[in-house]
């Protein structure tokens, strides 16, 4: 069979969902942030939500996600994403509330905000996406960065006697009561790219039941950042990331029961 | 039953990042020689090995991957 014949209306499989915008992401090559976003847009496609959700973008690289996902969004100052997504789902309970927030924005300046909204317990889901560097303003360390790994203000590495451990926020959390669901994922092969798809859209399943703060941890690259290129960023993810960061669902409160 | 594929690429939103050459498991999609009106070298679809999974459009972040499928 011909290879025009197969490019037919009818014989589509896979198309870019109309919740994307047609902007041009402002990413570089290879960023994940792009997968993440078109897996968010393909779970609200799927679900039949884009008018009853509404984003809260924090700062950082996303903060132009809303350029990109057409459905309704704030813009948080920095790190007080889920602070403004309680008022949020507190005054539209009936709304699919989520935040999408760097590590930067999240697990440095934003520690007091997420560790509140979870004891609370608010009926929201927090996209967490962890590449382990403050990408947007050149490469500096980034509490979540591992040691030994270089950043432009850690040129020899990460020291932990100069600059402290890195901070991982998932097993925190979910000590938490407040906390329904948490899992740590990632988007660099296709599989890892539909688990997550199914993860996020547990996590808003989860956020209409009111049984709390659903947290999804994208494992992800910053290649630019990191000074890679896409293909060896990722593998350079899965070798040293990943130990420290290990995959898989952490807390699950529907399950235990 | 067998599937036979073929993808089609916005070449001129492809920013050649190389993610999805990475995941084909038929090795079907590579990078061109030519450039779009960025610079970048833009994936295309070599050979007749595509079986329509979908894996290279799934792992694109800028969704610029169309993908088509038929039984034979």
């Amino acid at each position: 069979m011909n290879i025009e014949d197969i490019k037919k209306p009818e014989n589509i499989v896979y198309k870019k969902t109309p919740i994307l915008t047609d902007n041009v992401m402002h990413y570089c090559p290879g960023c994940s942030h792009g997968t993440v976003h078109k897996l968010v847009a393909e779970v609200i496609e799927e679900m039949g939500i884009q008018d009853k959700t509404i984003a809260i973008s924090p700062v950082g690289c996303s903060v132009f996600a809303y350029n990109y996902l057409n459905i309704d969004w704030q813009q948080a100052a920095h790190g007080r994403a889920p602070a403004l997504a309680t008022a949020t789902k507190r005054l539209n309970p009936d709304k699919y509330v989520f935040t999408y927030q760097g590590d930067g924005d999240l697990a440095s300046i934003g520690t007091a905000e997420i560790i509140h909204a979870c004891s609370r317990g608010e009926n929201i889901v927090v996209i967490f996406i962890n590449n382990g560097i403050y990408g947007m303003t050149g490469g500096q360390m980034a509490p979540t960065t591992l040691l030994g790994m270089k950043t432009a203000t850690t040129p020899y590495g990460r020291d932990a006697k100069l600059n402290g451990f890195p901070l991982v926020l998932a097993p925190m959390i979910a000590q938490l009561d407040g906390t329904a669901f948490i899992t740590r994922q990632s988007v660099h092969t296709a599989p890892a790219a539909r688990k997550a798809k199914a993860a996020i859209r547990k996590a808003f399943e989860y956020s209409q039941k009111g049984i709390g703060l659903s947290f999804v941890e994208i494992v992800a690259t910053c290649n630019s950042g990191w000074k890679m290129s896409p293909v060896a960023a990722n593998k350079w993810m899965v070798e040293n990331m990943f130990t420290k960061y290990p995959l898989g669902d952490i807390k699950d409160v529907l399950k235990q029961e | 039953m067998a599937f036979k594929g073929a993808i089609e690429v916005d070449t001129q939103k492809c920013k050649g990042c190389g993610v999805c050459v990475e995941n084909c498991p038929t090795k079907s999609i590579e990078l061109a020689k030519m450039v779009n009106s960025k610079g970048y070298h833009y994936a295309e679809m070599v050979g007749d090995a595509c079986i329509g999974c979908s894996n290279c459009a799934i792992v694109c972040p800028d969704s610029v991957i169309t993908v088509y499928r038929v039984k034979i």
